[in-house]
Order: C-alpha cells, then sequence, then structure tokens
C-alpha cells in the first residue's frame, strides 16, 4: 500500500504491474435538479502522474461533476468518493478539496487583474490569519521559486492585467499547484490539479506552453484532469479520456489507442458512419435581406455571409470560435475590426461606424445572452422592460399614456404568454423563462426586420423554449430575418433553415438540409478543429498589452 | 442540465399590499408625529404659522438643492458638488451685484449659466474621461469652495439688491414666503419629467442598466450629461434662492445644506415612490429634517445635535427601509 503510493517519475505505470493507489476514484456520482438529472451515476478513476481529459458537449454533466468535486453542488445520496485511498464523507464542503491536496483552475481563472503576479500566487499565504508580519524578500524569492520550477520568467512585480492571455493562464495554473504542493510535499502523496476549459480563448502557440506546464506537473506526480471542447487537444496532452453524454459516461478510452472519430462517436452517441436520414425541408429560394462581408471582431477574422429574408440563421461553434461575436458586432453593442453589411433593399454600412441607436434605425434588433445586465432591468416593472424601445409612441399631449402602455404591455404579455401577466410587477419577480418572453416580446413588437439572438433560450424551462421557437418560426415566415447564435445544438436544429459552423475565427462549414440535425450540428463542431487545423491557420498572438 | 425554476408568484396578500401603502406614507406619518410631540412640548412657539413659514423659507435652498442631486443619481452618478454651486453661486451673487454693480438680472443670468458650466466641467471629467462621478465631484467641490472664498475675499457681502430679496422672502402666499414655492415648483417639473415623459424613462433605465439603456438605443452619455447639467443649474437656482433668504453672500455656510440635502435625497427614496429618487419624497424627507432640527433648536438643545440628527435620520430611514422590503440596495452603487 504504502509503496505503491510513493510518487513516480512520470507517473505512466505498466497497467497490472504493482498497481498504484488511484488519486481519485469516484463511483455512482449522481446529481439531479428537481426533476431534471443532471449526472445519473457516475464512476472514474485518476491515476498518479496522469493527465486525465474529460470530454462532452454542453449539459453531459462536466460542469456539475466539477461543482460536485469542489463542493458547491451535494451530490444525491449513494454516490463514493476516495483520494489516494482515503474514502472521503460526500457531500463535500466548499474549499474541502484544498485540505485534500486538490485544487481548480476554472475558465475565468479567477485572477485578480490589478494586482501583481506576486499577490495572485502568494495569495493564500499573504491573507493567511497565522501570519503577522510579511517578509516581502522572503515573499519575492518564493514566487521566483515557484516560477522558475515551471520555466517561466514572469516579473513578480507585474500587474496581472499587464500580462497576456497565456502568461495569465499560466499563472492561475501555476498557483493551483503551488496551493496543493505543501500538502503533497506533507503526506507525500500526489495532489489534483483540475483545468475547466482553460484553452478555448488562448492562441496556438499558448496552448502548447500550457501543455509543456501540464506535463511538468504530471512529472512531479500529481495528476491533471483537463477538461476541453477541443478534441485535438484533448488527445495530445491526456494519457486517458473520460467521454460524459447525458449524464452518464459514455466511454473510457487509452488517449494512445483512440482516434479522433471514435472520440467524436463517443461524445456524439452515434457512428459516423451512419448518418441519420432526415427529410428536412430543402432551404427554399430566398431573396438576400443582408450581406455580410469582411466582418472581423476580436476573435473573429474576416469573415463572411449572408442572411436571407426570412430565413432563421443559426451561427456556432466550440466555445472561443467567435460565432457568440456576430450578433453584438452586427448591432454595434461591441466595436467591430472591420466589416460592411449591405442591405439589399438599403444602404451598405461600414460596420466600424454601427452603433445600437444606429441599429434601431434599421430596424434591426439584439436579444443578449446576458439577461440580467444587458438585457432587462431586474428592477424595473415588466411594462418598462417591454416598452423601453418605443416609449416615445406613448407620449401624447405632453404626458406620459400610463394606461395604453399598460394594455399593450397586457396584451403582449397575452400573445406571449407571460406568467403571471401583470405588466406593473417587477421583472425580477418572474422567473427566467417569463422574463425572457417579456425581452423576446419587447423586440417582436418592433417588427424589427433583423433579429439578433445570443443564446436565447439559456436557463429557460423547457416548456417556455418550446414558445419561444414557436413565436421565431412564426415572425420568420413573416419575412423577418433571424441569426442566432447558439450552443446548444438542439435548438438550432429546431429552428434554424441554415447553420454556421465557426472556428478559430472563421465559418468552417456551412451545414443545410439533411445535415441539419441535433447530432449533425454537434458533429460539425467537433470536426471543425480539424477543418480548422488542415487550414493551417496562424493566429496572431496577443502580445503584452502595454497600458 | 436544465435548471427548472418556475417561480410562481402567487397574488399579493391584503396585508402586503397594506404594507406597501403604509411604507409609502411612513415618513409622512413620522413627520406629523414629530409635529405633534413637539407641538405638545411647546405649544406656545412652536405651534404658530410664524414658526413653520420660517421653516418652510429657510429650508427652501436646502430643498432644491436635494433635488438637484436627485436627478444624477437617478442616472447613476453621485453629484457631491451641489453644495459648493449654491456656495459659489450665491458668492458671484454679492461680487457682482454689490461690488461690481451689476444689474441683478444679469448677475441671475450669469449665475445660472455658471451652473452649467459646473455641470458640463463635471461631465467632461465623468463621462469624456471615465473618472468616478464622486471623486470628480468632490474635488470640483473643493475648487468652487476655493474659489468662492477667493472672489469675496473670504467675507459675507450684504445689501444685495432688494428685489431678489423681495422676490424670494418679502411676499406670502396662504402664508408662507415665496422661496417655498420656487421649490416646489422645481419639484412640480421634476415630477412631470420623471413619470410622465420618456425622458424620465430614459433617466431611469441608463441609472439602473447602463448596457440595457444603450442597447436599447439610448445615448447614455448624453442622457448623464443632461442629468449633471441640470444638476449644476438647480443648485445654482438654489444659490440665488439662498442669496435672497439670506439678503448676503456667506462664502461658507453653503456648504453645510450638502449633508441634509443627501439625506433627505436618501431618505426621500423610502417614501411616496419607495426605492426610486423621487421629487415629492424629497420635499417630504427635507421638511421631515427642517421639522425636527427646528424643534431640537427651540428646546435648546446644542448645535452639534443638528449633525448627528442628520446623519443619524439618514442612516435610520434608509436601514428600516431596506429590512421591511428584504430586496436589492436602493439604485445606486
Amino acid at each position: 500500500m504504502s509503496t505503491s503510493s510513493t510518487l513516480t517519475k512520470g507517473g505512466r505505470q505498466e497497467p497490472g504491474a504493482d498497481k498504484p493507489l488511484p488519486v481519485l476514484h469516484v463511483t455512482n456520482i449522481a446529481k439531479s435538479f428537481g426533476g431534471a438529472k443532471a449526472l445519473a451515476g457516475i464512476s472514474f478513476t485518476v491515476m498518479p502522474g496522469e493527465v486525465h481529459g474529460l470530454l462532452g458537449k454542453n449539459g453531459s454533466g462536466k460542469s456539475t461533476l466539477v461543482k460536485i468535486l469542489a463542493g458547491f453542488h451535494a451530490p444525491d445520496p449513494g454516490g463514493t468518493l476516495s483520494f489516494n485511498g482515503k474514502h472521503v464523507h460526500l457531500p463535500l464542503k466548499p474549499g474541502d478539496f484544498r485540505r485534500l491536496g486538490m485544487s481548480f483552475v476554472h475558465q475565468n481563472l479567477g485572477l485578480a487583474p490589478s494586482l501583481t503576479v506576486l499577490e495572485n500566487l502568494r495569495f493564500a499565504h499573504l491573507t493567511s490569519n497565522e501570519r503577522t508580519f510579511i517578509n516581502w524578500r522572503d515573499e519575492r524569492r518564493q514566487t521566483s521559486e515557484a516560477l522558475a520550477r515551471f520555466g517561466l520568467t514572469l516579473d513578480p512585480g507585474e500587474r496581472v492585467d499587464r500580462l497576456s492571455p497565456v502568461e495569465r493562464a499560466l499563472l492561475a495554473i501555476v498557483r493551483a499547484f503551488e496551493e496543493i504542493r505543501a500538502e503533497c510535499a506533507a503526506t507525500g502523496r500526489p495532489g489534483l490539479v483540475l483545468l475547466d476549459e482553460p484553452t478555448p480563448f488562448l492562441p496556438r502557440e499558448g496552448v502548447e506552453k500550457l501543455f509543456a506546464l501540464i506535463r511538468s506537473i504530471a512529472a512531479t506526480g500529481s495528476s491533471v484532469i483537463f477538461i476541453s471542447h477541443d478534441i485535438e487537444e484533448v488527445m495530445t496532452i491526456t494519457d486517458r479520456i473520460t467521454v460524459l453524454r447525458d449524464g452518464a459516461v459514455a466511454g473510457e478510452l487509452e488517449t494512445a489507442k483512440a482516434t479522433h472519430d471514435q472520440v467524436v462517436e463517443q461524445i456524439v452517441g452515434r457512428s459516423l458512419a451512419q448518418r441519420a436520414v432526415l427529410v428536412h425541408t430543402p432551404a427554399e429560394e430566398r431573396t438576400t435581406f443582408a450581406r455580410i462581408e469582411k466582418l472581423a471582431g476580436t476573435i473573429l477574422r474576416p469573415t463572411s455571409f449572408a442572411i436571407g429574408k426570412g430565413e432563421i440563421l443559426g451561427l456556432t461553434g466550440l466555445i472561443g470560435s467567435g460565432y457568440e461575436e456576430v450578433p453584438y458586432l452586427l448591432f454595434g453593442a461591441r466595436p467591430s475590426r472591420s466589416g460592411t453589411l449591405s442591405l439589399s433593399e438599403g444602404p451598405a454600412v461600414e460596420l466600424r461606424a454601427m452603433s445600437p441607436s444606429r441599429a434601431i434605425t434599421f430596424d434591426f434588433a439584439l436579444l443578449p445572452g446576458d439577461r440580467q445586465n444587458a438585457s432587462g432591468v431586474d428592477s424595473l416593472s415588466v411594462v418598462d422592460n417591454m416598452l423601453l424601445p418605443d416609449i416615445s409612441r406613448f407620449f401624447r399631449g405632453g404626458l406620459l399614456r400610463r394606461g395604453a402602455m399598460l394594455r399593450e404591455a397586457h396584451g403582449l404579455g397575452t400573445r406571449y404568454e407571460v406568467r403571471p401577466n401583470d405588466p406593473s410587477m417587477k421583472l425580477s419577480s418572474l422567473s427566467g423563462g417569463n422574463a425572457q418572453k417579456v425581452l423576446i416580446a419587447r423586440w417582436m413588437n418592433r417588427k424589427p426586420k433583423l433579429l439578433l439572438l445570443d443564446e436565447p433560450t439559456q436557463g429557460v424551462d423547457v416548456s417556455t423554449r418550446v414558445k419561444i421557437y414557436a413565436a421565431l418560426r412564426a415572425a420568420a415566415s413573416a419575412g423577418m430575418s433571424i441569426a442566432c447564435a447558439s450552443s446548444d445544438t438542439e435548438q438550432l436544429a429546431e429552428i434554424c433553415d441554415r447553420v454556421l459552423v465557426f472556428a478559430r475565427g472563421q465559418i468552417c462549414r456551412e451545414i443545410t438540409g439533411i445535415e441539419l440535425t441535433k447530432d449533425g450540428i454537434a458533429e460539425a463542431c467537433y470536426a471543425s478543429i480539424d477543418l480548422a487545423g488542415a487550414l493551417s491557420i496562424t493566429i496572431q498572438p496577443r502580445s503584452r498589452v502595454d497600458k | 442540465m436544465t435548471e427548472v425554476t418556475e417561480k410562481m408568484p402567487a397574488s399579493q396578500p391584503e396585508i402586503f399590499r397594506l404594507g406597501r401603502v403604509f411604507e409609502r406614507i411612513a415618513l409622512l406619518a413620522v413627520w406629523l408625529a414629530l409635529i405633534a410631540v413637539y407641538g405638545a412640548a411647546m405649544p406656545q412657539s412652536f405651534l404658530t404659522w410664524g414658526n413653520f413659514a420660517i421653516i418652510f423659507a429657510s429650508y427652501a435652498p436646502a430643498a432644491m438643492l436635494a433635488l438637484a442631486i436627485i436627478v444624477p443619481l437617478t442616472a447613476g452618478d453621485y453629484d457631491l458638488s451641489v453644495g459648493a454651486t449654491l456656495t459659489l453661486c450665491s458668492a458671484i451673487i454679492g461680487v457682482l451685484n454689490v461690488w461690481m454693480h451689476l444689474p441683478i438680472l444679469l448677475v441671475l443670468a450669469i449665475v445660472v449659466v455658471t451652473g452649467v458650466l459646473v455641470g458640463l466641467v463635471n461631465s467632461l471629467f465623468i463621462l469624456f474621461f471615465r473618472i468616478p462621478s464622486l471623486v470628480v465631484t468632490l474635488g470640483t467641490t473643493s475648487v468652487m469652495t476655493g474659489l468662492a472664498q477667493w472672489i469675496t475675499n473670504s467675507s459675507t457681502i450684504g445689501g444685495i439688491d432688494d428685489r431678489l430679496v423681495m422676490a424670494v422672502v418679502g411676499g406670502r402666499l396662504f402664508g408662507v414666503p415665496y422661496a417655498f414655492y420656487y421649490a416646489l415648483g422645481a419639484a412640480i417639473v421634476m415630477w412631470y419629467v420623471f413619470d410622465f415623459t420618456p425622458l424620465g424613462r430614459r433617466l431611469l433605465f441608463v441609472g439602473r442598466g447602463r448596457e440595457v439603456a444603450r442597447l436599447n438605443g439610448i445615448s447614455v452619455d448624453r442622457v448623464r450629461l443632461g442629468a449633471l447639467v441640470t444638476s449644476g443649474v438647480l443648485s445654482a437656482l438654489a444659490g440665488i434662492l439662498y442669496a435672497g433668504v439670506l439678503g448676503s453672500a456667506d462664502p461658507y455656510s453653503g456648504l453645510n445644506f450638502l449633508l441634509p440635502a443627501f439625506a433627505a435625497a436618501f431618505l426621500g427614496a423610502t417614501t411616496i415612490l419607495p426605492g426610486r429618487f423621487n421629487p415629492w419624497g424629497v420635499i417630504v424627507a427635507v421638511y421631515f429634517l427642517a421639522t425636527g432640527i427646528t424643534g431640537l433648536t427651540m428646546l435648546g438643545i446644542p448645535l452639534w445635535v443638528t449633525n448627528v440628527f442628520n446623519g443619524g435620520a439618514l442612516i435610520l430611514a434608509v436601514t428600516i427601509s431596506q429590512l421591511t422590503r428584504s430586496r436589492e440596495a436602493i439604485d445606486i452603487g
């Protein structure tokens, strides 16, 4: 027992020969929210020194699993967790993971941008209650040592917001490892660092550096769980892969023996060879509503496409691929680097000069994904939220006609089935789904020519979803053009006439007709990385931002 | 992972709605109770029209100032410089009218323009250089206080044109000096704009959700600029009232209005239209504070109690409203 748990350099033992204790071993972890089962009994094992990939679509249960390990969610009774052979009582309390020797790097990295590298890296030590005095010289030395251990040359006094995105990610990972290093040294047992999608916003070269860091962590004998959507990355860095699908383990693969196609099959849930034959209504001949040329944003690189009149165009891809920027760029809500939009019945607009108020004069509408901060004001009433863009219509004879506003809002509430339909209530007193109906009604009521959506049904319950889909389809058949950015492939398959799949800031596929199914789109998203790789794209590294 | 969250907000029970009504008029009730208590204690001196006439007139500048504050507050910006604007404007009246013998109407026009300029300078730093409004207006407060002392040689200038004094406190309507009605007029105009015009809705959305407002085509910066200029002009008007009430220009005492005005702005947001800065709430709150302080002074309580009363009333009122509502903080962060 004790010999097998000693740290082994490299850590990749041959199976069978003196099997070491797993670092993390979970069995039968389940979680349901209300009636919905997010996890249906998951078991998996992470060995010492192993880089373990965790793959799965959105909603497959990855993030629920992470939250259970982090102590955010209590799993349903019946599951077990052992760490380095020691049985751990479930549910974990928040923060417990650190005591075990486990640490997390989430996608937002959890760094304080205005503080220095040193302050971020030594955060736990600097704020510890056991300290009475801070020896800055010592802190500096410790920081430099920790960074040097992984070959990083960062100035401990540099502010984190002056670092490049890659440097920030590296710093966050080093910090995560530093957090558990003392624990590991004390017990002589390996630790576990869990990386939850650290790569989507990093350029290619940055990912290489990150992989080098992951390998050196694994070389100390500790283990790494690597969560990503990017199959190529997972295949490059991991030793083994666990694929989740619909809340269950769909498969466990040895990375060295698995092929890209096998992994996609596990994720999507069907073999690539047998494509579902589904008769989708063929894309009818449409007149073009607008043509977009060379649109570029922060991630998006010059991209051209067209939207037909009365068409619902889906925009998708893996997270960080740039599709999510498109609605905001077209509406002028975020600055475009370049691009023109030419309306077939109207002028051509330079998108760099686009602004929301200008977009509204073109009869565009945008429903942002961030409902609470960008879409509606929770502390104000439903009627005010609903009629905000056309408030001037109700100003007659020097007075705002409150009665007319309430009547119109009530009518809209009935049409879009807002429950309860009381326009004088605050938006915050409605459920997420009903609040979204209010905000959709706001824009639908203006009969925009182009409706831009970002994740229109996130956090919205199933029955509301169905109603929103119906409303969108009805609007489209009445001639409204709709562009919908979404990571929900099921939704896209349900409502879209055509879907553009983005990868690394560009359109890599267009899906129409019989391929336009939930699985077809998911498959294209995962396959997209290969395609983008094949195009041998060079992504400009985001160099240090000065000032 | 579909998190099904279907809250079912049932229609509000009767008791709850009664609670709401009580909340709306609570401050008014407390004010009347206060008058009753003082009245019982000092029936001869406190409960007289003369006394109330003085309260209404002497706190009219404070009421105007509190009204000035709630415009940028609704748009999500602090304007601490209103007190200094009042001081500077009354100093300008003294200097130009008394020392330089400019006609009073021209002087008043210059003062209003000064208010506009103050708003523009604040806006320049807040909107163009993106410096927090609290910092900018704290700075301009100090700058203007200094300027007021400079131009007046740190002395009180007496002998302001009688016509101004007459227009402010020279006459009475229903026994109350004119000064009060200027503040009342401003409150009525503000009520109209806040509640009955699209501009009022825009102001509210800009304050509560900048991004929401922007994405709905509202020109957020223009609205904020308008609010800051409005508060500059209203505090200039408060300065005119102040000079009229005193009949002189005092370069020091104007700043004393700042805390009561802020107290009234926030206190006012707990009443009439709870949760929102509203002009009627402000009027009630200003005169509630004025009554409290006047009564205490008449009871012979030392001057320092005034500050304790103002500050205490503000914190207590906001706390009570927060406790009874147990919901989101007042709409400024």
